[in-house]
């Protein structure tokens, strides 16, 4: 019973979604207010039936109610918890109800916190993004109804995907759909001005924050997929430029330099039908990205419901919202009239400079995933694109992109003096490279790559300082430090966000170059050593968990007879599934992780081990939080909540800048 | 599709990527073999290279590729008789030749293209201090007071 009706608050959410998306176009092109006013409520009701629905789902789940075909397909008894719930979203119809549970929370959100917007404006908002509901909610209830019932339930079910059955993973998709669902709200906002016809510095102020918080939200999302990666595939790799992996990665660049252009719409209002276009490409990505997971059309590690007529239907989906809204671009963006005139030094530029490159290196990232598809279809070659293109394609980007952020971040808006910033710059420029020579020195021969990624961190970090030090200004400490502290948060959150750029960088290079790795037979009791390192292979045993059989090893680690760590890589078997998984076992450092491995027993006695060195490993995550939460410190700076509608009187306060 | 992917995960012993039973005696060469094994994709798995996969064949490859190097092949001839046996499929590099020019292409002529349109834009003079006529006085007020926080 409780299931049918989570089915039928699906369906009703469908209809608000419908009336959410009509009454207020037809309001706002009719100047009925009305009509306009309904999208709030519209919103509101289909926001609270999806809640309802989805906790319904998580309620079969967590019962084990296997006459629902999802839950028989994804679930078992012995499952912790946990994973029970997670399991919600580990499967395809399930993670598309939270995906259209996401959209309608920001449908709400829009309309719970729209006040300062025109009527005429929220009103199409609200309406953009019910179209878009209405285009998702189908797609869940005509081809994959996550509330199907089986007419002779089984007694047991068949378990999630034991890859899935980690915390790493279990709250991968909810942010990395934050993120992506974020960015309709900047897709509707664009649209939403192109039919107004108008965008000024108050939109550019709007669409800013949705889109910082779905790039928070998808920056997280992607460091939470690629440290699970690091250590649950059992040989810690990060990154495997992926088709799904790209598919993330693609909006976030996106994401990134359409969060950079508002800033100019904002400012200066120029660069507005650029930006524009930014928003409408951005949701275009988060579309692809999830054809590309859904559809299988591209071969790829996690690609987990592969089906044609899915995937056609997403694909149509992503060709009628894209189609509308370029059409729609074409014929407005040249009434987008820009205001601000600004010289070629200037912090414009500069924004101008980095959208390019992140533009530019998105669109290589689109072109290598898609390329191998297009090469069969129109060339008849079958051919592979993997890391090793994307590595030598898209790094350059990442080094320009580095190389001008410093002195970005530093020029002034309108007219700025070149020699006047590097004035500034001059000192921690040499500092980067003494410190890049430094590193090039003690590493014993080997690439170039350690140093690079030295020299470009510390030319981020130092220049996040630098900047912060400009803002502080001139006067004794006590004076600079009272500015500093009343800086607004937006400039805390660049300083913050460019340094974790900085760090990350420093984490990829400085782990592609220096990684150790030992790969030999142990038998129990014999030690070995790698690098500083003593290892030793303590005991083996295996035995039964919960819902899985593991191999598990005991190691022990010293350095000059002093204990380091006692690690316990393991080897499941999870037999409902029928699969096995390596859990490494790791011992974090902020210079270096240790990273064991326990592979198969020999035939002639002992056991495959396998032991790495992973210099700075941490560093990536660590950098990718920071940005993540640079992103944050700009999203509570006072304007945003200000113009969010959060406090709605305007106060008589000191101007923020 | 389902029994496919159950079969094949029967099938593969769930081994780790390269063996220790793989590796070569002679460090140079070894270390010559995992780089060229980074570059070459293990033919029925999802986008990953032999030396990080876990399946039969992608051995079957590591092997090959040290077989080869014993045998005092270059690391050109070793991916030419690779190529040769399985097609460029095998490359996670693809070769920059005929229509894959397109492919490596791209990235530098979009860069050229966006930094040529950048240039025109920057340089036409824009007709500025133009009122926003759209604005109505009410709306300006507004938005100015929002400016103002």
């Amino acid at each position: 019973m409780l299931i049918e009706l989570g089915h039928f608050a699906l369906i009703l959410a469908f209809i608000m979604a419908a009336v959410q998306c009509v009454l207020p176009m037809v309001g706002a092109q009719k100047g009925w207010r009305g009509y306009m006013a309904a999208g709030e409520p519209a919103a509101t009701a289909q926001f609270l039936f999806l809640a309802f629905s989805f906790a319904v789902l998580t309620w079969a789940f967590v019962t084990s109610d296997f006459s629902v075909r999802l839950v028989t397909l994804n679930s078992h008894t012995a499952k912790p918890l946990i994973y029970k719930i997670t399991g919600v979203w580990g499967n395809h119809e399930g993670s598309m109800l939270l995906w259209c549970l996401v959209l309608a929370f920001y449908s709400a959100l829009a309309a719970w916190f729209g006040g300062n917007l025109s009527d005429t404006l929220r009103a199409r908002v609200l309406g953009v993004q019910g179209a878009i509901s209405v285009a998702f909610l189908g797609f869940l209830i005509f081809t994959s109804n996550p509330f199907w019932r089986l007419e002779v339930p089984p007694l047991n079910g068949e378990d999630l995907n034991p890859l899935l059955q980690d915390p790493g993973l279990a709250f991968h998709p909810p942010f990395l759909y934050l993120g992506y669902v974020g960015l309709s709200m900047a897709f509707s906002f664009a649209v939403a001005a192109l039919i107004e016809g108008r965008v000024d510095a108050a939109w550019g102020r709007w669409v800013r924050p949705w889109t910082l918080v779905a790039w928070v939200f998808l920056t997280i999302g992607i460091a939470l997929g690629s440290w699970w990666a690091y250590y649950e595939l059992g040989w810690g790799g990060f990154w495997f430029w992926d088709p799904v992996e790209n598919a993330s990665f693609m909006p976030w660049l996106i994401a990134a330099a359409l969060l950079h252009s508002a800033i100019v719409v904002e400012k200066r209002e120029a660069l507005k039908s650029w930006t524009i276009l930014l928003a409408i490409l951005a949701f275009g990505f988060s579309l692809i990205g999830a054809f590309i997971v859904r559809s299988g059309v591209l071969t790829s590690v996690h690609a987990f419901a592969n089906d044609p007529e899915r995937g056609v239907y997403l694909l149509a989906i992503t060709g009628v919202f894209m189609g509308g809204a370029l059409t729609l671009y074409a014929a407005r963006a040249a009434s987008l009239e820009a205001k601000g005139v600004f010289s070629l030094t200037s912090r414009e530029s500069a924004l101008v400079a980095n959208n390019i490159l992140l533009a530019v290196s998105a669109f290589v990232v689109f072109v290598g995933t898609v390329w191998p598809l297009v090469a069969e279809m129109a060339f008849d070659r079958k051919l592979s694109v993997g890391a090793p293109f994307f590595d030598a394609a898209f790094t350059p980007f990442m080094v320009a992109l580095a190389a001008i952020m410093p002195i970005g971040a530093l020029l002034p808006w309108k007219r700025g003096k070149l020699d006047r910033v590097m004035g500034q710059l001059w000192g921690i420029l040499a500092l980067s490279l003494a410190l890049g020579a430094l590193v090039w020195v003690m590493q014993t021969g080997g690439s170039i790559l350690a140093p690079a990624g030295a020299v470009l961190a510390a030319w981020l970090v130092l220049g996040a300082l630098v900047d912060l030090k400009a803002r502080a200004g001139r006067g004794d400490l006590s004076a600079r430090l009272r500015r500093l502290r009343y800086l607004p948060r937006a400039d805390w959150g660049k300083a913050v966000a460019h340094a974790g750029f900085g760090i990350t960088l420093f984490g990829v290079a400085a782990l592609t170059a220096w990684q150790v790795e030992d790969i030999r037979v142990a038998q129990e009791g014999q030690s070995f050593a790698v690098g500083p390192y003593e290892i030793t292979l303590v005991s083996v045993e295996q035995r039964q968990v919960s819902n899985y059989q593991t191999t598990l090893a005991r190691m022990e680690v010293t350095r000059n007879g002093n204990p380091v760590a006692t690690l316990f890589p393991e080897k499941r078997f999870y037999p409902v599934a029928r699969m096995p998984t390596t859990e490494a076992a790791i011992d974090n450092g902020i210079l270096r992780d240790l990273y064991l491995v326990i592979g198969d027993p020999q035939d002639a006695g002992g056991w495959a081990v396998r032991t790495y060195i992973k210099p700075f490993a941490n560093w990536i995550w660590a950098g990718a939080i920071i940005m993540a939460l640079g992103g944050g410190l700009s999203l509570s700076d006072r304007r945003h909540r200000v113009a969010a509608g959060a406090a709605k009187a305007p106060r008589a306060a000191v101007p923020a800048e | 599709m389902r029994w496919l992917v159950l079969t094949l995960v029967l099938l593969a012993s769930p081994a780790l990527a390269v063996q220790p039973d793989e590796v070569l005696d002679d460090p140079r060469l070894e270390e010559r073999a995992r780089e060229l094994s980074k570059g070459l994709r293990c033919l029925v798995c999802r986008n990953e290279n032999i030396d990080e996969s876990n399946a039969d064949l992608a051995r079957d490859l590591r092997l090959a590729v040290r077989e080869r190097l014993v045998a005092g092949d270059s690391d050109e001839e070793v991916i030419e008789y690779l190529v040769n046996r399985y097609g460029e499929y095998v490359l996670l590099q693809p070769r920059a030749n005929g229509v894959n020019l397109i492919l490596w292409l791209a990235g530098p002529a979009m860069l050229l293209g966006g930094i040529g349109v950048a240039a025109v834009a920057l340089r036409r003079k824009p007709t500025a201090t133009q009122n926003d006529a759209a604005l109505s006085p009410e709306e300006q007020a507004r938005l100015n007071a929002i400016l103002k926080e």
